[in-house]
Order: C-alpha cells, then structure tokens, then sequence
C-alpha cells in the first residue's frame, strides 16, 4: 500500500443480504469474522445488510450496523453519513462484488473518496467478463477451454455450427451460475442461450467447449499487499465437470492428484492471484484432464492442448473458502480482511496455534468431505438434474481419518429422515417423481444412493465409473462400504469386524440393519467391547505444532486428544445444514446461547455439521464437534464430556426441529436436557395431548385430530369440515402441509404426497382463514416475556415463514393483544416451558387483510392457536432486533436457572418499540426448474430481509425493496385471479389504478375489470393461440409485476405455473397472495419510496422530533 | 488397515525407543526395519519421500492418513531406490487410481524389500515425537516386547554416517533420459554448456533435471570427491546437495567443500547448507523434530518476501556461531531457524530448505536461476 494514500480509519464492509441459492449463510460467517478481525486493526466497521438473521447484523459486531436494503441509493446515504475512506465488497459474495461495481459505475465511491478494498475493480470485471477473463488468461499464459462470448443467439448458432455440441452456456453475472447449463442437443442449445441471454444484467454469455467428466480441482488462494501468495487448501469434486462446485461432493485435500498435478495447479493458482491482484483471497476452479479410462468412457475424441484449462475464479471470498476455512481450520475471512487493510501474510498470527504466523500452508491429516442439501424433500417435483446451475440451499461437511468414513458420515449429516448410505428409495423416489430412473446416474440429488444401489446390485466398478465419469478411486472406496456391508450381512459381529466397519464409518444404525439388531443393541455391544470414537483436533498442521483451537471430530483411533472439560458445561446442539424451513435463523441461536453459555460461566460445546455458519466458527464456543447431528454422534460426544459419571445436560431449544427431535431420544437414554424437559415438548408436539392440554386451560383451537390411517383421516375431516389442513406430525417448515379442499383431494394427500402410518400420524385440522399473529416468549416458571408480537400480512394458510411479518402488531386491538398476551403467559407456564417459546395464532372475525391505513372493523373476533413450539423460532433474530431484547441470550440463562425478575426482565408485553419492522421473505425460485412458486402452506421461502423505520410506510418500502417486491408508478401489472378471490382483489384492483398502474388481465379477471367500468388488457392464457399471451407480456417486459391467485383446487394449478415460472425466471414479483399485493400498492400509494435510513440503534431510541 | 477389507492382515507394531508400541498391520516386506521415527506433513508426493536419499536410516510416517491414492509411476523417483528404512501409514491404498501408475504402494515396497506398516494412529505417533522429540523406532512383525530390547542395542541414527549408504559410487552426467556414465557425450549438442558439479551428499533427481532445463551440463559426483578432482573438472559452478544425517560426522567431506569455497560459485541445498556452514567454523545442532513437509514459510530477509518451501531437515545451523562473512540470508518463521546464508565476499550462498522441491511448493526454483546468475557473474 502506497504511503500517500490516507490511513484507514474507518471502512464499509457490505453483506450478502438474504439467503438465496448461491449465497448461504457461509457470509454471515465471513463476514463477522472480518468485523471482528477489523476491528482488532483499530479499524471502525460501518456493516450494511439487509438480513436481520445474522450474527454480523448485532450491535456488538460492528461499530455502525445498518440493517438497510443493498442497493446504490441506500449505500450512497450510507456513505455519504459515514464517510468511510474505504469499502470492502469481498465478504458479500456476489451481492457485494456487483454492488461495488454499481457504486464506481455510478459514481459514488469518486464522490466520496472512497477506496475499494481487496480486489480492485479490473479485478471483478475481469473474473466476471468472459472476454476480459480470457484475454487476462491469455496474457498471463494460463489455459481456458476453447470458447466464445456472443450476445445474441445468431452469434451464439454460428459457433455451435462450428465447434459442435454439447457446449456450455455461461451467463455473465448472475448469482451461482443462474440460467447456465450444458447443451447436448440443438433444442436444449436454443432453451439455454436463450434464457442465459435474458437473465445476464448484460446479455452476455459465453459457450465454452465442454469439459463435462474432467477432473474439478479448487484453489483457495490468499494473496497480501507484498505479494506474498499461500494456498489454504485445494479440493476435489467427486461429481466431475459438468455440475456445479456448489452441487458437488467435494473433497479436500485432493485425493486422486500426484504432487506433480498438485504442483502444477497449484502453481498456475498463485500465477493468476498474483495476475489479478487480488488483496486477500480468491478461489480458483479448474478443470484436469480425467483418468485415462475416464476419457476412454468420454469417448470425446478430442486431443487437449493442455493437461488443464482454468475455469472460473471467484475473486472473494465464498462459500469454497468457507468449506476451506473449517475444513483445514485457517479462518480465510479474518486473515483477508486483515490484508485489506495493509496487513501482511506474516505479521497476522495464525489464532489457531498461537504461535504461528498466517503465512504457511494448512496442512491436514483427515479427510473431509461436503455434500450438498438440496431442497428436493420439498419439492420432489422440481427438475433435479444438476448442471451448472447451482441447486443447493446448504452444506454439510464431515471429518474424518478415512474417505469411506467421513462420506458417511457426511451423509448422516444430511438429515433427511434418518437416510444413511444404505438407503435404497433412490429409484423408487424418483420414479415416483415422475423421473425415468435410468437417468438417475446422471448428475442429480440422488446420484449418491445410486451409485451405492447399483454396486450392491453387482454393477462393475467399470461399468459404474463408465455411466458416472466419476474417478474410480471414489468408486473403489464405494465399493470397499459394499464389501463392508456383504460382511456385516453375512458374519457374525465380532470386535475386529465391528471396529473395521466404525473405521469405514458405519454407524451403529447401519450395523444394526445389516447384522439384524438394534442400533441400541449395537451401541451397547460397543460399549461392550471398548470400541467408542476418539476425538482429534482440527489444528491447521497435522500436529507438528501444539494449537489451541478446540474443534474436534470424531474417528476410530487409539489417541483420544479430548478429555472431557473441566467444570460447569453445557452441549449446544445445532441446526445441521441450511434447508427450507431450517435457516440461519437457527445458527444464530445457537451462536447466542454458546456466547451466553460462556457469559455464565459454563463452557459452550458446540456439535454442529454445517460448515457455512457462524457456530463451526472456531472461537464461537469452547470447544466445537464437527459431527452428525444423530443420536449417535450426540451421544457419543456426551459420553465423552462425561465426568464421573455425570453427564452434560443439552440445549436443544435453539437447534430448530433438528435438536428438538434428538430431546426425545437423549431423554428416553436418561441424559440431561437443559429448559424444558422432553415431557413439555411432547406436550406440544403430540396432537392428542396437545388438544387436552390447551382445552384444561379452555384456549380455543382450530378442531382437529392426529390419525394413523386415511379412514380415520376422512372421518375426521367429515366431522370438522373442509377445508382442512394438514400435515405430518413432527416436521418442520410445513413439509408436505396442504390445505385440503375435499374428500378425494384428502385421499391424493394422504396415499401420495405423504404417507399415514400407526407410525407415521397425521395432522387433520379445520382451516381457518384469518389473520395469523405470532409471538416469541421466554418463560423461566414463575413470568413469561413477550418480547414482541408479528401480525402477518398474508393470511392464515400461508406459511409463517414465507409471510411478510410487521412488528409490533400495528393492525391489532387492545383487545387481540391482551389476549394473546394472556393465552402465552398461561400456555407457557401450564406447560413448564423453560426457556423458548413460539406460538402461532390465527384471529377469526374481522376482515383478513387489515393496514393501519385502512379502516376496518375488528370489534368482533376470536384468537385461536394453531401451535405451540417450546423452542427457539426463526423469528428470534428479527424480534431480538427490532425490540433490542437479547432473547436467545436470557432465554439461555433462563434455562441454566435464572429467573427474568433476576435479569430484571419482568412478564408480560415488553413495551412496544417506537417503530415499524417488516421481515420479508426471499426465494431463490428461479434456481429451481419446474417448482411452482405460489405461497401455500409449505415454505418455500430461502431466506428473509427487514425494513425498518420509524413508521410503517417507511418500513414498508423498504421490506419490499431490499425483497426485490417494490412496484413502481406507472408499472404493468398482471392479473390472473382465481374466481373465489375476484370479489375482494377489487379493492386491490382500484389501489393499483390509482397508483397509476396499468392492468393486464387474463379472459376472465378481465371480463369482471370491465364490467366494473375499469380500464384493462385482455391478454390470453392460452401460449399457443395469440400473441401476446400472458407469458409474452412478461417475457417482452410489458409487465412488471404479476398478480395470480389460485383456486385451491390443484388441478388447475397448472394454468397458472406458467405465468408464476415466466415471472419467475424474468425476476419480477409474482404474488399469489392478494395480501401481499395489497401491502405492496399501498406502500407505493402511502409513501413513494422515501424512507429513512439509521443505524440500527437509532430507530431503538425514541426519534428526537 | 489396509483399504482391502481382506480378513488376512498380518499385524505389525512399531515400536518406539520411549516404550510405546503401535499397532498395525503389516505392509510391503515382512522384515523389520530399524531407524529415527520422523513425520513428514506432505499431504501428497510420498513416491519422491519414499526415494528421497535424505531419509536414508529413517522410519517416515506420513501425517496424511491416506497414501498410495495415484499408485507409483514411472517418472516421479527422486533417486535410484526407496531410501527409508520403513514406511508408516495411517491406510494405504491397494487400488490407486492414476493413469501414469503401474504398480501399489504395497508392491513397490515389497520389491525393493522395504518393510512397512498401516493402520497405525499417525497422529498420535506424530504428538508424541511433536512433544519428545524423534526418537529411534523398529517395525517388526514379530513380539513388540522382544523388539524394544533388541532396539536399545541397534545403532542410533546421529552415529551413522549415512551419506556413505547413498552417494553415487562413481560421477555421472545428468541427460533427460536419467543418470548416463560419465565421459559420454551429451546428446542435446549445440553450444558448450554451463558445467555444473553437484556433489552427491544424496541428491534429489530434480535438482538435476531442474539445472539441466537451464541448460547446464550437470555431472553428479561421489561424497568423497576431492576438491582437486573436482576442480579439475572445471566445474562453472558446484552445488552441494541435500543428504541424510549429522553433518558433524562428515569431516571428509567438509574438508573438501573449504578447499573450493571462494574458488567456484557454490550454492549448498540442506545438508550442503549446513557442510558450508561448518567448513567456514559454525556449528550445526539437532532440532527436536525437525522440519518436514511442504508448507514451510521462510522469509527472504533482503527483500522482507515470504517464501512457502518443501523442507526436510533435522539439523540447523547455529547463527550465533557463523563466521564473519556468512551472514543469515532467511529465516523459518515458524522457529526463526536459519534458513539461509549468503557470503559478504565468496561467491556463495545456501538454503536449508529445498529449492527443488518434488515434493512440495515450485515456489523457490528462482533460486536455481539465482545461482547461475552468480555462476554467470563469476566466470564473467
């Protein structure tokens, strides 16, 4: 760094924003650390994010938070107020990269003097543009497969009639890969351009020659000011070339590389680095040429140029260099920051061993491998082919001595249902998909069980590697699990083969199946036979150095290198990976109750296997395991932390479902659970008990009933009345919940989209349309606080995580409130809940969509609860913030025996907050071909944003712009209403002529428009017959938002999947609630678009006016 | 464990002069093997650590746990033969996956009567040498009780001279195709070339091949070369190479490296880093578990720059007893252990750690280009 350029005294670090496909909470991680580690430089961090459920978003880990949209006009108020003389963008994955971009394209960091931090702006056009970039390889003499960059589909003909398919399309700019693909036929070749071109903010794509069933090789690379370059850690894909690194399993180190290949690309890394100038870290993806027998099965004909091409660099840090920093234990974002402020490699001490610098090679002595979670649990219909489009919502990584071991592991991690690699539903599932299960070797969400299937059904090795282009090292590690399982089939258990299989890292579920007993049988056999896991420490240098980072995994060794803690401790259960339903929210907890944990003097154990979150974060608690989150693994850990027979006792509260679930099992093996006792949760969760529990205390609920069987379900149905919800019980995030309108759609329900078993209970209740309210509470037995109250926007029948929630229950009566208030205080302290709580409500009566700015008449209503969770929920992050109520935090202590009187707390309604907050959902649906986006019971939401101002139009506004949901004046809307709704979108309709709209309409909205005297479009349903049609008018920009509500009745869900995928893929806001349409026209008609943009803190305190 | 699931595993123990017994199973030959117990952290490149001469009297454990992955190939040999006197594994791999290789791990040790084992906890043997420092081992298939008895009778590891067990019993020039007999001409032809002398303390292969791509002639020779004969070859410049064990053992060839210093450009790599430093008075010590791998940051004291270097070595050279004129050119920033020197006046200069790398980081073959620029210099 030159000497004439003024000191940094102050820097702007910008977030990711929501949770979107692509872009996970692995930059919540980086991010704070990267606050943390500026801070200790004496640098003040101005922190801008538009996500509240994020650790970096608290008060304490920034000097200035701002929980704002991400766009330029806001960080050009931003900036403008703070002044920074630098911004760092390379911790906001792609979000903040492009923002950096739009910020100097507009002016604004000339403006204000403020320098970009990290990578230079060449540097993010360079990786970004595909032209740049290959001129920049070309220059520094680095391969890239032979390729072209067009802008139009004629240009993009021309050189496939040259070069021949398949091709791969990659559009510039776009988040994890979006629209991308691989074309093997003209028509896919067509599909694909076409879409890519349309998605590229510059309609650009690049065709590359493909490289499909090449070896994937990463670089996580650092570079400093000095030119001093060191790589972390490089990983290989098990899924060749051809799926995106984000859809890969992935191991790290590279197992299949020779030290010449490991070398060379290691080489070719630091040249580009060094090349673009980066200040901190970068990934660096590249392809190598496959096993010969790979290319014989390739069958490509095609003599490379070169060994390996370069493929993509990301020149930030990313979720790669997340994986990278748990994986080897270097901590990438700290050192990063701390480079982009003027630091060198050598002078940053490596905080892992204490004594070391930054500037050496981790080097590892385990294993580790990712898998992907891929959202396909929800949405079995989805295209769940992977390509180049990255698919997943999250990530689970396992560690340990052996690949075999830590695969399966890995896989436990995953958590759908109790799937290990024995599973064998994969050809079942997808048929029942409606998939041709031939193809279910094809890249996919499946492939894994698969592969594992077709070996045990005595496919080849050869045969397996020929179908799958995976390297036949990973298959000859498959098929030495296979040996395993035909020897634990075929022998009987004795401690050498039982401690061969825990090697290969069969757990004791799957030992039990095979050698017909059960996994408590298995596990007391063990105990039996002395064989339990040793835990060794993650420590960035194989050893050679004493390190002081308590993180661990579990394998079967001779050294155990964990004794169990000294003192007081508690083990903090976690969240596992980041899915639909179970979101950063859930780390964010845990995050807080190991710091409160720690606060109270008992040490934090934390055992959690997602590697993007704040909680894998090495100084997060005193002493991490990076496990599985099954009874077994917990268990295990347990057993290790016990001293003199005394077992810790486990928070299981702040691990959403995932933790909830394991109370009953760590119960039911006599271990302590910390807060509420498993007999409450079961309360809560059991539907018979349930119904009795709250009828004692004479709260009303919706009529329903648990069945095992589908007579039993009709029955009960008959009795309450359709329409009906339902559900499986224990489940989280509505999976499979449906509104149910009648008897045959019951049936469909419950023979295809679930299944009822004496086992397997379902849930049947009386719907009820209404406005939905929820609170967050903390009872300790004696008082319960309510931090706040949420009213949702969208009525009952949307999930709660997917509706648009405003604090602090702006739209309710005195009366609604005290009630509310009254059935928490009594629910939690008739339940014995310790610690969290989460109660849903629906108020009948009254009119559904209710706004401070429309009158309405609410004298006459009824609450109802529709459940109770006795655990942290996802809405903890955002009350906490917008109330300033450390819930999480006093919750914990609640549970360890304090009383809120203690903590000063007192019960009852916490005063309401002199301000509006909106929490707004965020979906990622243009990743997923073929889901259906409409809003239902199910969440399919990824993530959330917050608007927050000191009224509720501001917040508004804001909510819906940092949710891409703001209309504008004069936009053209869309109207496709079912006809159940066309009575009330009338008041909506009115709203959006007045805010200067124009309307489009399908036949039939359009013919109710007009006979109401109002000006509209007609436009058709039908694609084939005239144009425009309504895929046309979104697709040719006409419109810029759509309205379409369904009926209810799935059958004609698919005349409108088309409109709601076309608005999709086009990135407009498509609503399906008349909810959430009206929020949105009336926050254009109230406010346009001005708001107020504070610190967080700021709108905490009364507004000095 | 052997990644085979085969139920006919052999067990075998190492045995370590501190009393702790490790079990495994056997691989490669069933016969003992005797030597230092030492771990390298290379997570890959375990061919050229097999054939690397200066493990020569060492059992090497690899912190990596999974070896043998890519098998054994032809091209990636650092020297004739496997010089460890036994290899220890946390798993081997019995069906590696590359296209280059032709025969296991296991194979490749059994051929050339190298014992070794696996299954073995790795990490921990790795702690406690970490903690007490390396120690003498044996590896036996046969009672661990009767092997710790016959270990504190077996000669320890800093009595033996080593360099004799792996120098080149006669010169020979360096050609692509490997080692040629001396006195034969050069096949590439065109201009004379730079003659490079690398005296063979244990050299690496890639040395030569990397002195050779910089168009040198490059001609290996004995230990016991004298520094007349070397002279008389007319060398441009002489490179000391790497080599196993306790340079104080090696007076005859000390005595030889002060008779050329100042006379040609010499660049000593490792043990000829540490030969220069006590041919001109400086000590040489033993470090407690030395420095083995590829990750090493070393830093160019000139320039301020950090430099990520393959290294092996279980001695350094004490900075406090240098010689005037010798000065501390680079420095281990783990340990702060001299790294480097470079004379005031002779045309000279050493690194402890390997230039050459194989296995390990290219980062540093500058330094080739280093020393024939001095080379270039000189005979200017």
């Amino acid at each position: 760094m030159s000497n004439n350029t003024p000191p940094l005294e102050k820097v702007l670090v910008i977030g990711s924003g929501p949770i979107v496909i692509g872009q996970a909470a692995e930059f919540d991680y980086a991010g704070t650390q990267a606050c943390k580690a500026l801070r200790e430089e004496g640098v003040s961090v101005v922190l801008v994010n538009s996500n509240p459920a994020t650790i970096m978003t608290d008060t304490d880990i920034a000097d200035h938070v701002y929980i704002e949209p991400l766009t330029v006009e806001v960080i050009e108020r931003i900036i403008a107020r703070e002044r920074p003389q630098g911004v760092l963008p390379t911790l906001g994955g792609q979000t903040g990269l492009n923002l950096a971009v739009a910020l100097s394209d507009a002016g604004v960091l000339d403006r204000y003097n403020v320098r970009l931090l990290g990578t230079p702006l060449e540097t993010i056009r360079k990786a970004e543009d595909r032209e740049f970039f290959r001129n920049f390889l070309h220059d520094i003499g680095e391969p890239e497969p032979p390729n072209r960059t067009v802008n139009s589909m004629e240009e993009a003909q021309e050189y496939c009639d040259e070069v021949g398919l398949p091709l791969v399309i990659r559009p510039a700019y776009t988040l994890g890969g979006t629209g991308g693909g691989i074309a093997s036929t003209p028509q896919q070749f067509q599909e694909i351009v076409q879409s890519g071109l349309t998605l590229s903010p510059i309609s650009q794509v690049l065709l590359e020659r493909s490289l499909v069933g090449w070896k994937e090789i990463e670089y996580e690379v650092i570079r400093d000011g000095d030119d001093n370059c060191i790589t972390v850690c490089n990983m290989e894909n098990l899924d060749p070339m051809g799926a995106h690194t984000g859809d890969s399993i992935v191991v790290a180190p590279s197992q299949t590389l020779s030290d010449k290949e490991y070398q060379m690309l290691r080489t070719a890394s630091l040249k580009i680095i060094r090349g673009l100038g980066i200040e901190g870290g970068c990934n660096i993806q590249m392809a190598l040429r496959p096993h010969p027998l790979v290319e014989d099965a390739l069958q490509s004909h095609w003599e490379p140029d070169s060994d390996y091409y370069v493929i993509e660099v990301n020149p930030r840090v990313s979720r790669s260099s997340a994986l990278a920093s748990k994986a080897t234990g270097y901590p990438i974002a700290r050192v990063s920051a701390k480079i982009a402020v003027g630091k060198r490699l050598h002078e940053i001490p490596n905080a892992v061993t204490g004594k070391t610098g930054a500037a050496f090679e981790p080097a590892l002595d385990y294993c580790v491998v990712k898998i992907p979670r891929w959202p396909f649990d929800k949405f079995p219909n989805g295209d769940r082919q992977i390509t180049t489009q990255m698919k997943a919502t999250g990530e689970v990584m396992a560690v340990d001595r052996s690949f075999e071991a830590a695969l399966q592991k890995a896989t436990r991690s995953l958590e759908i249902g109790n799937r290990t690699l024995l599973w064998e539903g994969a050809a079942a599932e997808y048929e029942k998909a409606g998939k041709n299960a031939e193809e279910l070797l094809g890249p996919n969400d499946l492939r894994l069980w698969a592969m594992m299937s077709a070996l045990r059904r005595n496919t080849t090795p050869e045969d397996l590697m020929n179908r799958t282009y995976v390297d036949p090292w990973f298959i000859s590690a498959m098929q030495r699990i296979v040996n395993m399982e035909r020897r634990l089939l075929r022998e009987t258990l004795t401690p050498d083969l039982l401690y061969r299989a825990k090697r290969l890292g069969f757990s004791d579920q799957q030992v039990g199946t095979l050698a017909d007993m059960l996994p408590e049988q298995v596990r007391n056999l063990r105990h039996d036979w002395d064989l339990r896991p040793v835990y060794k420490m993650v420590d960035t240098c194989a050893a050679e150095f004493e390190a002081v980072t308590p993180y661990y995994y579990s394998t079967y060794e001779q050294e155990n290198e964990a004794p169990a803690l000294p003192g007081k401790k508690a083990i903090v259960i976690g969240s596992g990976p980041i899915r639909i339903g179970q979101g950063i929210e859930f780390d964010y907890c845990s995050v807080h109750a190991a710091w409160a944990l720690s606060a109270a003097g008992v040490s934090s154990v934390m055992i959690n296997s997602n590697p993007e979150t704040v909680s894998t974060d090495f100084d997060t608690s005193d002493r991490l395991y990076f496990e599985p989150l099954d009874e077994e693994a917990v268990r295990d850990v347990i057993e290790n932390e016990t001293v003199d027979d005394v077992p810790p006792p486990s928070v299981v509260q702040f691990g959403g479902q995932t933790a909830i679930n394991l109370s009953q099992s760590l119960a039911h093996a006599g271990l302590p659970i910390l807060g509420s006792s498993a007999d409450s949760i079961d309360v809560a969760s059991d539907r018979q008990r349930f119904e009795e529990f709250l009828s004692r205390l004479g709260i009303p609920q919706p009529p329903g009933a648990s069945v095992a069987s589908v007579s039993e379900a009709l029955q009960v149905a008959q009795n309450i009345g359709y329409p009906v919800v339902v559900r499986p019980s224990y489940v989280l995030g509505g999976r499979a919940m449906e509104i149910v309108q009648n008897a045959s759609e019951l049936v469909r329900y419950l023979t295809v989209a679930t299944e009822v078993t004496p086992e397997r209970h379902v849930l049947v209740d009386h719907y009820m349309e209404g406005k939905e309210c929820e609170v967050d509470a903390i009872c300790d037995g004696e008082q319960v606080l309510i931090p706040g109250i949420m009213e949702h926007i969208e009525r009952a029948g949307v999930h709660s995580g997917d509706s648009m929630a405003i604090y602090p229950g702006l739209n309710l009566t005195e009366q609604e409130v005290d009630t509310l208030v009254d059935y928490t205080t009594r629910i939690g302290l008739a339940m014995g809940v310790r610690g969290l709580m989460n109660i849903q409500f629906v108020i009948q009566g009254g009119s559904a969509y209710r706004s401070p700015h429309a009158p309405s008449d609410e004298s006459e209503t009824t609450v109802y609860i529709i459940e109770v969770n006795p655990r942290g929920s996802r809405t903890i992050p955002f009350i906490s913030k917008v109330t300033s109520v450390p819930v999480a935090s006093i919750a914990t202590r609640v549970m360890l025996g304090e009383t809120l009187a203690g903590m000063g707390y007192s019960g009852g309604l916490w005063p309401r907050q002199k301000l509006a907050a909106i929490k707004a959902p965020v979906f990622s649906m243009s990743k997923l071909v073929g889901v259906d986006s409409y809003l239902g019971p199910e969440m399919k939401s990824t993530g959330e944003v917050m608007g927050i101002d000191r009224d509720f139009s501001g917040a508004l506004s804001k909510a819906l712009l940092a949710a891409s949901l703001s209309l504008k004046q004069g936009d053209g809307v869309l109207l496709s209403i079912a006809d159940q709704h066309k009575a009330e979108s009338l008041a909506l309709i009115r709203e959006l002529l007045e805010a200067g709209c124009k309307l489009y309409a399908t036949e039939g909205t359009a013919a109710m428009i007009q006979a109401t005297g109002m000006p509209v479009t007609m436009v058709t349903k039908l694609l084939t017959e005239s144009y425009p049609n309504v895929v046309d008018v979104i697709n040719d920009g006409t419109v810029s938002a759509v309205v379409n509500t369904l009926s209810g009745d799935t059958s004609v869900l698919r005349d409108g999947f088309y409109i709601r995928r076309a608005a999709v893929d086009r990135r407009i806001p498509c609503f399906t609630s008349l909810d959430t349409a009206r929020a949105a026209v009336e926050a254009l008609l109230m406010q346009r678009g001005s708001y107020n943009i504070e610190q967080i803190d700021a709108y905490l305190k009364p507004a000095e006016d | 464990m052997a990644t085979s699931d085969s139920e006919s595993s052999v067990p075998a123990y190492l045995v370590l002069e501190d009393g702790s017994v490790h079990r495994g199973e056997s691989m490669g030959a069933r016969v003992d093997g005797h030597g230092e117990v030492v771990f390298n952290t290379s997570m890959t490149g375990y061919q050229e650590v097999l054939t690397d001469p200066s493990y020569a009297g060492q059992l090497v454990t690899l912190t990596y746990p999974l070896v043998g992955n890519y098998g054994i190939n032809p091209q990636d040999f650092e020297s004739a033969r496997i010089r460890v006197a036994g290899f220890i594994v946390r798993e081997h791999c019995d069906q590696p996956s590359h296209g280059r290789s032709d025969r296991t791990l296991d194979e490749y040790l059994k051929s050339q009567g190298i014992p070794g084992i696996c299954g073995v906890d790795t990490r921990a043997v790795t702690r406690r040498l970490r903690d007490r420092g390396v120690m003498m081992g044996l590896l036996t298939t046969g009672s661990p009780e009767a092997a710790a008895a016959r270990l504190a009778e077996m000669p320890r590891y800093e009595d033996q001279d080593l360099v004799r067990t792996v120098t080149a019993a006669d010169r020979y020039r360096w050609s692509l195709e490997g080692p040629q007999p001396a006195g034969t001409q050069s096949a590439e032809g065109g201009e004379p070339r730079r003659r490079i002398l690398v005296t063979d303390v244990g050299l690496k292969y890639n040395i030569l091949r990397l002195l050779q791509a910089r168009g040198c002639e490059v001609i290996a020779v004995p230990a016991e070369t004298s520094a007349e004969d070397m002279l008389a070859m007319n060398p441009s410049g002489i490179l000391l190479s790497p080599g196993p064990g306790d340079p104080q053992l090696l007076g005859y060839v000390v005595g030889n490296v002060r008779q050329i210093l100042g006379r040609v450009p010499v660049m000593g790599i490792c043990l000829g880093h540490q030969l220069v430093a006590r041919a001109l008075g400086a000590d040489t010590f033993k470090l407690k578990f030395g420095h083995r791998g590829g990750n090493h940051p070393v830093q160019d004291l000139a320039t301020g720059r950090v430099y990520i270097t393959a290294q092996n070595h279980g001695f350094a050279v004490d900075p406090d007893t240098l010689p005037p004129g010798l000065e501390v050119s680079h420095i281990n920033l783990n340990d702060g252990t001299v790294e480097g020197t470079r004379h005031r006046d002779m045309p000279l200069f050493t690194i402890q750690y390997h230039s050459e790398a194989s296995p390990g980081p290219r980062d540093n073959e500058y330094i080739f280009d280093e020393f024939l620029g001095m080379v270039k210099e000189f005979n200017h």
